[in-house]
């Protein structure tokens, strides 16, 4: 099968290449720029789609590189790999679309679409790779990679957010990368095996693994936003709509938290993490991030804030899942990778609309916005309605398996009223605005309305976006039990990690 | 013809030199031709090596001991062969550079004669020849960096020159204690013959100390900055890539082929916690520096630490693959400083003349004047912080993973805040870079300037980092020592 | 009794000792480069001495050979830092 064992590379390439060809577009030339971009993002589409077929029926698709001894690029496919990848590369598209309607009329837009694509590159790199190495490796071009879009304004805001940004990740990335070389000297290079390898390696000092795994989850703790190195993501949030809805909600953030749950279940092995006593360790931090972020956003009056604190409390979600003993844990964590994403960025293409088309940066000015914008306020409605949890939208099938997986662990006592506690408080910062934006009277005059041109509220590709993605968050909760679901493949992960 | 290469790489670029004084109108021609010949004779010493192993050469067919024996092995031929690359490079930026005819006259046959003695230096195969191609090319740096002919460039070039002085005196000493404990000064013959005693001990510790000086460790580093801050970028570029690396390989060499029984642990330890120091003082100096040759000169400090740091743990580790892999992170290291500094130094050049200064503070909107040259800041700044796919990476992950096996865990917290603190200084020009200004400039001949620090960059960058498996088979194969 | 070989050795020693004296102690380059000289000679005395292997027997030639390049070494670099004092001056006098 020798397409098919290239096809991580292909599907790397597949927006490398554009990305870098992008960088060479003069400014004004916007439709060579939107070519390239959607033909990556739609080659990549369909590579991902033989991927997922074929890691279906267990085919192994897998590529090696080797840099230096005891050091190997791996690029490899597995379920979880495949989630991540679908994931970022559905939404990659969405953003793309919804991009090129923000930022028309903007300046350096090859700039950004450059190292949009390379961004999406790493994530997707990260989410291929194959050993912990490759991770590390990618997981530092994410990083590199995104500091240009946050600070793409160049107003100096945006480049001190920026430079927050920096100081964070590349600290993180250190210790992340001084937890994987010791765990290189002490064990050999580590290949993703799901069940996790460590436990088997019964030679080693439990000790110095916990150090290795204090210093993995300090590293990846920075990137998913763990309470608390969370400090960079409201920064971060002066970046341009478009960076914000991708990475800060999905592909930074997503990152950090793939690698924790990679860590947990393909380094070490879920049961093996148990024993060593870290599973209650990292719940607690995960658990008390999830109260500490959404109490935080209570007190958020600019939207996008609130949205970052929000995207704090909610990514530590997937930790929680990681952190519980048992396969309904793992897929409420697992799955919430996804539905997280899905809900996020609608909140954050709806927060781009209303500042882009009626210059409202805040919740105090969304009186009446249902009116003026009815299909983005749907979209946020829906969006919002299923962070805090309830049916028929995804967020609740995460919150339910949480909650089975917790009580089935015997870890119900601390963990439903985590689940309880923080569904009330996001049911206590989102209700508020959707009651302003549907039951109020408007205010007499926007901060900076733009007249409104044409049929819909505003331009397509700022509209679709964001309800093309609510509506992936009510099917992925209707259908759950569909072939092919988000649930369906994060049951199949929990199947082969136990 | 092979065997000869080791002879061209040395006499091409003097010939060159001669002959670029007496025709200064073609004078950058003939550097570009002579430097773009002795490149092709160090690839065929490479590859030279590569199939057969270290290969001496006497000159003039004399026996060593009585004549001069040049020795290329894999550490030489590799730093031989990024020096030519380098060079190269650095040659034709500077055929652009240079607008003032009575500077560039006396450019040339300067710039060829360090090549000479550059070459010489990594081909010496005994003590003395080490001493006098060491003092040729301090000679011809110190020249370099005084054809600014500013104060500030002069008096760093007397100040360069008279360190410089007291380290190959100091040096010379210890080669005097050496023939007179051994008889000898060839590096292979002594190889085999020193022991631990005495007189040894003190020739090792004189000769370690004239090259620290030369090698500008922590503290004795302080010449350094205002030399490669004040000298022309081309100059400053070879400075701090080439003429400080080789007064470290000359330490490697002795320390791990001459004076291998001689070394104590201690002393290794101390020369890591000076390099250590270097790491932090080195870093912390560049993100205070004002200017940005200034910054990339403090950076130079630093980064020759890491090389230091590496001491320690050679020498703590067992022989055998481990110890190789840490010998080769510590070349991989050099070489992708090397890359790295040399790109960053053409680029200041760039910038230095379009916007008429360095200061960094008022480096707003080159990125949108210069974006090519600000992308080859960000590659090699890139390379500097250590992160992937640059060389650099690769060695800091082996300079963690000899620590932790080597048992010597505290020079990670040392590595960690290097890092981030070169984050910093590279990122604060970055910053500055893209901000707003307006920068006018002068028209640029960008083919000539820009593209060779573009591909020294990609060099530290990508090729270092992705590609550099073969390197790791070669160190470990061909160097003679590690092997007992 | 010390030896002949032994006393030149030493003298060569305390002429460097007092050269490495004065080149740290002071900073105006005519006394440097004149300490720094004087360090030199004092190397070039010890591998004179090195040279001696008796009455009967000839000198060494090679570290006559090497005394003769050093000293080749230390006037160019003189002369260079003579120069570059010079030129110094002649700017500080503008």
């Amino acid at each position: 099968m020798d397409f098919f064992d290239h096809l991580p590379l292909l599907i790397l390439l597949s927006s490398l290449l554009p990305g870098l060809a992008i960088f060479l577009v003069r400014e004004e030339n916007h439709l060579l720029r939107t070519s390239l971009n959607l033909f990556g993002a739609f080659t990549k589409l369909g590579l991902v789609g033989l991927m997922i077929w074929g890691v279906f029926h267990e085919w192994v698709t897998e590529m090696r590189w080797q840099i230096a001894p005891g050091l190997e690029l791996v690029l490899h496919a597995d379920a979880l790999s495949v989630v991540f990848v679908t994931l970022s590369t559905v939404l990659w598209l969405v953003t793309t679309i919804y991009a090129i309607g923000y930022l028309e009329h903007s300046p350096h837009r090859s700039r950004f679409f450059g190292f949009f694509s390379l961004c999406v590159t790493a994530t997707v790199g990260l989410a291929l790779a194959g050993n912990l190495f490759t991770f590390v490796l990618f997981y530092e071009l994410l990083t590199l990679a995104t500091y240009p879009l946050v600070a793409h304004k160049g107003s100096p805001e945006a480049v001190r957010g920026a430079r927050i940004y920096l100081t964070y990740t590349l600290g993180g990335g250190i210790m992340l990368l001084i937890g994987v070389v010791w765990l290189h000297t002490i064990a050999g290079p580590i290949d993703f095996q799901q069940g996790g390898v460590l436990s088997g390696l019964t030679h080693l000092d439990p000790w110095t693994l916990r150090w290795i795994f204090l210093f993995m989850i300090i590293g990846l703790g920075v990137k998913a936003a763990l309470f608390p190195f969370h400090g960079w993501l409201p920064q971060a949030m002066v970046a341009p709509a478009p960076v914000s809805a991708l990475l800060h909600a999905v592909a930074v953030v997503k990152a950090g938290a793939f690698g924790i749950v990679r860590v947990v279940y393909d380094v070490f092995g879920v049961e093996y993490a148990d024993a060593l006593g870290l599973l209650p360790f990292l719940g607690a931090i995960a658990a008390f991030t999830i109260v500490y972020g959404s109490v935080k956003a209570l007190s958020q009056d600019h939207l996008k804030r609130r949205l970052a604190y929000s995207t704090i409390s909610q990514v530590s979600y997937i930790a929680l899942g990681a952190a519980i003993l048992g396969p309904l844990a793992t897929i409420g964590g697992v799955v919430h990778l996804v539905h997280q994403g899905v809900m996020k960025i609608t909140l954050f293409f709806a927060a781009g609309n209303y500042a882009e088309t009626l210059g409202v940066h805040h919740v105090s000015e969304m009186d009446g916005i249902g009116r003026r914008m009815p299909a983005t306020t749907m979209a946020f409605s829906i969006a919002a309605l299923g962070m805090i949890g309830i049916p028929p939208i995804a967020g609740f099938i995460s919150k339910w398996y949480l909650g089975l997986g917790a009580l089935q662990a015997g870890a119900g006592f601390w963990v439903i009223p985590v689940l309880i506690a923080s569904s009330l408080l996001n049911a206590a910062y989102f209700l508020p605005i959707l009651y302003r934006a549907w039951f109020k009277p408007a205010i007499v005059k926007w901060p900076a309305e733009k007249a409104q041109t044409g049929r819909w509220e505003m331009p397509g590709a700022l509209m679709w976006p964001p309800v093309i993605t609510a509506t992936l968050a009510l099917l992925f909760g209707l259908f759950a039990a569909a072939p092919f679901s988000p649930l369906e493949w994060a049951t199949l992960i929990a199947g082969r990690e136990y | 013809m092979m065997n000869d290469a080791i002879i061209w790489v040395i006499v091409i670029p003097l010939l060159g030199s001669l002959i670029s004084i007496i025709w200064s109108r073609y004078a950058s021609i003939i550097a570009i031709i002579s430097n773009l010949l002795a490149l092709a004779a160090s690839i065929i010493i490479v590859a030279n090596v590569y199939q057969y192993g270290p290969f001496n050469h006497a000159l003039g067919s004399w026996q060593s001991g009585l004549g001069i024996s040049l020795r290329a092995d894999a550490l030489s031929s590799i730093l031989l062969l990024m020096s030519m690359i380098v060079i190269s490079a650095a040659t034709f930026y500077a055929s652009a550079y240079f607008t003032d005819p009575v500077k560039r006259a006396r450019f040339w046959p300067l710039w060829l004669m360090l090549v000479v003695a550059l070459n010489a230096l990594l081909l010496s195969g005994d003590l003395f020849n080490l001493y006098v191609t060491l003092e040729l090319l301090g000679l011809s740096a110190v020249a370099l960096t005084a054809l600014s002919d500013t104060r500030a460039a002069l008096q760093a070039a007397i100040r360069y020159l008279s360190i410089g002085l007291l380290g190959s005196l100091v040096f010379l000493a210890g080669v005097a204690l050496v023939y007179m404990g051994y008889g000898t000064l060839d590096l292979v013959a002594l190889s085999h013959k020193v022991q631990a005693e005495p007189l040894s001990q003190v020739a090792f510790g004189l000769m370690t100390a004239g090259l620290l000086i030369k090698s500008a460790l922590f503290p004795l580093h302080f010449w350094l900055p205002s030399a490669h801050a004040s000298a022309p970028a081309p100059v400053s570029a070879a400075l701090s890539a080439l003429v400080v690396k080789v007064a470290v390989y000359i330490l490697l060499r002795l320390w791990v082929d001459v004076f291998d029984l001689v070394l104590t642990p201690l002393s290794a330890m101390l020369l890591g916690t000076l390099g250590a120091i270097a790491v932090i003082w080195g870093s912390w100096q560049a993100l205070q520096a004002q200017r940005l040759k200034l910054m990339a000169a403090y950076s130079t400090v630093a980064q020759i630490g890491y090389l230091f740091i590496f001491l320690p743990l050679i020498v703590a580790l067992p022989e055998g693959p481990v110890q190789d892999a840490a010998f080769t992170a510590l070349l991989l290291m050099a070489l992708t400083h090397g890359f790295a500094k040399s790109a960053f130094f053409l680029s200041a050049g760039v910038i230095q003349q379009y916007c008429g200064h360095d200061r960094i503070a008022e480096l707003g909107g080159t990125a949108r004047a210069l974006p090519l040259t600000i992308f080859v800041i960000a590659l090699s700044g890139v390379a500097l912080i250590g992160l992937p796919p640059s060389g650099s990476f690769l060695g800091k992950w082996y300079l963690i993973s000899g620590s932790f096996q080597a048992g010597q865990w505290w020079w990670v917290p040392v590595i960690a805040i290097g890092s981030v603190l070169a984050t910093a200084y590279v990122f604060r020009i970055l910053g500055y870079a893209f901000g707003p200004g307006e920068s006018v400039g002068r028209v640029l001949n960008r083919g000539r300037e820009e593209i060779p620090a573009l591909l020294l960059a990609l060099f530290a960058t990508l090729i270092l980092g992705l590609g550099s498996f073969e390197l790791w088979d070669f160190v470990a194969q061909h160097s003679e020592f590690l092997r007992g | 009794m010390i030896s002949e070989q032994l006393l030149y050795s030493l003298a060569g020693v305390g002429l460097f000792g007092i050269g490495l004296r004065a080149t740290l102690l002071h900073h105006m380059l005519l006394l440097r480069l004149l300490a720094l000289n004087v360090c030199g000679a004092g190397v070039f005395l010890i591998f004179i001495a090195i040279a001696y292997s008796g009455v009967e027997l000839m000198a060494d030639p090679v570290p006559h050979a090497l005394v003769l390049t050093g000293i080749v070494v230390a006037v160019s670099a003189t002369a260079m830092a003579l120069a570059l004092g010079r030129r110094l001056a002649a700017l500080n006098d503008e």
